[in-house]
């Protein structure tokens, strides 16, 4: 590379150095964008084709199923709120956990089989996002439960526990409502509670925690879910009173079982 | 004499094989130095009854043997400091989150020692048990009216111990340094600030700072292993030679009398069943350790002030506490023209609960009192046969039990679908009234029992037999009780209200006046027991 050789001066001449490195980064970009480009195109085209079925068949069912409480153009009534602006997200926790449609009013809206096909809570979904703006559904990334546990159980612990107790084990709330218990939630639905905040609960927005906290999060409860306990049956997780009635029922009561038997022995 | 006429059989009997000669050697050599027959004569014949409720306070005596035996593990592996550290062991969910060197260590045992995790849930479910099996036992001793003279102070001593059980529980609860053993502290805390003028000094002089402080748990540390155990085995030891002195407490039988205890000696029987009994409790806590969790530590992570699990609740015995002030109204609280805050909403619980352990401690001087009653009693009493102390225990049942329940009126709201606010009027209205209800019920049930005790006693009972009579009538035969069946149908105290009578100076006292109208309250409804003189009458 020492430019006093004839050969190299020569051809620093005629190219400068970096040259060969632009040219790289040159080729690269103009490879690796269109390919992006080409790829996002017929991706956007395919999103737009299905939509605008989606949209209309979405349109339909909720007409059919939901615009009784919510309104024809989701407007709201006064047996349900509207639904502008609630996004795609909400529409696929509420009808994907089985709580719209609503089986009757309540405190709160119960967790029942859910009534329609993912394909159809899609379509009602895209219908929803249609009318205004609001949460989409996340990336696959932020849902994959592969994050930090230890900071995820820190962030649950803070955010999260004062409802849905340490180990997700639900807990009580005011008039009536509850938290639910979090083990078996799809990790899509426990994004989807925490950004569109459903009945009772509140709004983690982005600000307050990142989607990656979320996935945290979601990587805490699902280790929580995959994990058995290490100390045997859990009772619940619900901690002292569930083991004091445990220590009474079963331990008192047993022993006081073997007293008597022990005595009835002499008679 | 007749050794070399008929050597098999003497030689046996003069000449002990080789173990037994050591035997008597040693136990020889011990006595001499110790004169240690003396006492095994004297306990050894020690005789106990036997009767299954008689068995609690054992219960009660094994688990807090096996406490000692875990807890003595724990101490091994267990730091108390506050120091704080980054956790790097096993369990997932926690590495790398900043902690106390106390919670660690306690990770540490459940995760990383061998048998850690077993002995930690032995020493808690044990705990659980202790406190559980004495609580029944006290139930036992105060509806059987063993707690009568002679045994007002070992009532007192155990007594003690209860509350003794207490502090040592909550004092465990509180070290492993986790989020629910500091919510604990801080629900401590908080009833110790409202104490008015000495509060806030004694919450610093006890955390040496502000909540939570460095130094709390090294403190607890102390007590927990030092100081309050030290004084459970001191009063354990005074529980147990009060009742060698006092002798047991029996039921009503022929040929047991107030006089006498019929039941089996400590040597052989009672011991060799007692040690058995004692692996049975044993065995029973860790079958229970090793099979269910309890108290997953991991699961609540290090302490830190703000966050607040949903289901936080103190282990039972701490639960009556936690209720009380769960069902006081908000808004008690008053701001006194000086400026400083009176929280009655913590200081009324507080009062109320010391003022309820009170009435326990005292309840037996207070019987003894109102009844003016000052023999012996080695009889243990059917509750029936005490309508008024059975009714007042079941009142004090249904205040306490409404308490306890109320520590988990958030579990009660969610497992039964109500709402927390109706749970907490319901048991507040529990509270207040059910004693009263309770009171009545009970007293009522044991006059109708005694009443049918006397009817058994008297016409005998309804054999199921019917007999047509010549004249067409029918009739059920009833069969006369055996002397053994009548015997513990008709032995009992028979008590009247004291009369109200002048002293010495001619005066008749306020208190004389409160003790009669007590008294009369005491017994004024009462099923006299069946007479000799009835009973033959019945003979025909």
């Amino acid at each position: 590379m020492a430019p006093t050789s004839p050969a190299s001066a020569r051809r620093a001449g005629r190219r400068s150095p970096l040259a060969t490195a632009a040219l790289l980064v040159v080729g690269l970009l103009a490879t690796g964008g269109a390919y992006a480009l080409a790829t996002t195109t017929t991706a956007t085209a395919e999103t737009t084709v299905a939509s605008a079925q989606l949209i209309d068949e979405g349109g339909k069912l909720f007409a059919a199923n939901c615009a009784s409480c919510h309104g024809l153009d989701a407007e709201g009534t006064a047996a349900g709120p509207t639904l502008i602006g609630a996004g795609a997200l909400a529409v696929d926790f509420q009808v994907g956990t089985g709580r719209m449609p609503m089986a009757a009013s309540g405190p709160q809206a119960e967790v029942k089989p859910v009534q329609f096909t993912q394909e159809q809570i899609d379509a009602m979904a895209a219908w929803v996002a249609d009318l205004a703006p609001g949460p989409a559904v996340p990336a696959d990334r932020y849902i994959a439960g592969d994050g930090d546990a230890a900071i995820g159980a820190e962030l649950f612990r803070i955010n999260c526990a004062m409802c849905h107790n340490v180990a997700g084990a639900g807990g009580a709330l005011t008039e009536g409502k509850w938290a639910p218990g979090l083990a078996g939630v799809d990790p899509v639905h426990i994004y989807g509670a925490m950004v569109t905040g459903p009945q009772n609960m509140p709004v983690f927005s982005d600000l307050n925690l990142t989607p990656e906290e979320k996935n945290d999060i979601i990587t805490y409860l699902l280790y929580l879910e995959e994990n058995p306990p290490v100390g045997g049956w859990d009772l619940g997780s619900l901690g002292p009173v569930s083991e004091g009635l445990f220590i009474w029922i079963f331990g008192l009561g047993g022993l006081v079982a073997v007293t008597i038997w022990l005595t009835a022995k002499s008679n | 004499m007749s050794t070399t006429a008929t050597p098999p059989t003497p030689s046996a009997e003069t000449a002990p094989g080789r173990g037994m000669r050591f035997t008597g050697w040693a136990a020889n050599y011990v006595d001499e130095r110790t004169s240690a027959s003396t006492a095994v004569k004297a306990l050894g014949r020690k005789i106990f009854p036997d009767h299954w409720s008689f068995m609690l306070g054992e219960v009660a005596l094994y688990s807090f043997v096996v406490i000692l035996l875990s807890g003595t593990f724990l101490t091994f592996f267990f730091d108390p400091s506050m120091t704080e550290v980054e956790y790097s062991g096993s369990y997932v969910p926690l590495q790398g989150i900043p902690m106390s060197v106390a919670y660690h260590s306690s990770l540490d045992i459940s995760f990383e020692i061998r048998g850690g995790l077993l002995m930690r849930q032995v020493h808690h479910w044990a705990a659980l048990l202790f406190v559980a099996a004495i609580g029944l036992h006290m139930l036992r001793v105060f509806f059987t009216g063993a707690f009568r003279k002679p045994r007002e102070f070992n009532w007192v001593v155990g007594f003690l111990l209860f509350v003794m059980a207490m502090a040592l529980g909550f004092t465990g609860y509180s070290l492993p340094d986790d989020l629910l053993s500091g919510n604990g502290l801080r629900i401590i805390d908080g009833m110790i600030k409202a104490v008015p003028v000495a509060g806030a000094w004694i919450s610093y002089l006890l955390f040496g700072d502000e909540f939570p402080g460095t130094d709390i748990i090294p403190r607890l540390y102390v007590l927990h292993i030092m100081l309050l155990p030290a004084i459970t085995i001191a009063l354990i030891g005074i529980h147990l030679v009060l009742m060698v002195v006092n002798k047991h407490t029996q039921f009503a039988a022929p040929g047991r009398t107030n006089d006498n205890v019929v039941g089996s000696p400590i040597l052989p029987g009672f011991a060799a069943k007692a040690a058995g009994f004692f692996f049975l409790v044993f065995g029973v806590i860790v079958l229970i350790a090793s099979f269910f969790t309890i108290n997953p530590i991991w699961n609540y992570g290090p302490y830190d002030p703000s966050p607040v699990s949903a289901g936080t609740q103190p282990d039972w015995y701490i639960g009556f506490a936690d209720g009380a002030l769960r069902l006081i109204p908000s808004n008690l609280d008053v701001v006194d023209p000086f400026g400083f805050t009176w929280a009655f909403g913590v200081l009324i619980p507080l009062v109320g609960l010391v003022v309820f352990l009170a009435a326990v401690a005292l309840y037996p001087f207070f019987e003894a009192w109102v009844t003016g009653d000052r023999r012996e009693h080695h009889i243990a009493e059917r509750p029936r046969n005490a309508p008024t102390r059975t009714a007042i225990g079941a009142a004090g049942i249904t205040f306490y039990a409404a308490l306890w329940a109320a520590a988990s009126s958030d579990l009660i709201a969610t497992h039964f679908r109500l709402t927390i606010e109706g749970v907490i009027l319901a048991l507040q209205i529990a509270t207040v009234f059910g004693p009263f209800l309770a009171y009545f019920i009970t007293k009522r049930v044991c006059l109708a029992l005694q009443r049918k005790d006397r009817e058994i006693a008297l016409h005998g009972f309804e054999s199921g037999r019917i007999v047509r009579l010549p004249g067409g009538e029918y009739i059920e035969v009833h069969e006369q009780l055996d002397d053994f069946e009548r015997w513990k149908l008709v032995s009992f105290d028979e008590y009247q209200p004291i009369m109200v009578r002048p002293n010495d100076q001619g005066k008749i006292t306020v208190s004389q006046r409160l003790r009669a109208s007590l008294s009369r309250w005491f017994f004024e409804d009462r099923i006299a027991p069946v007479t000799q003189n009835e009973l033959e009458s019945q003979k025909h």
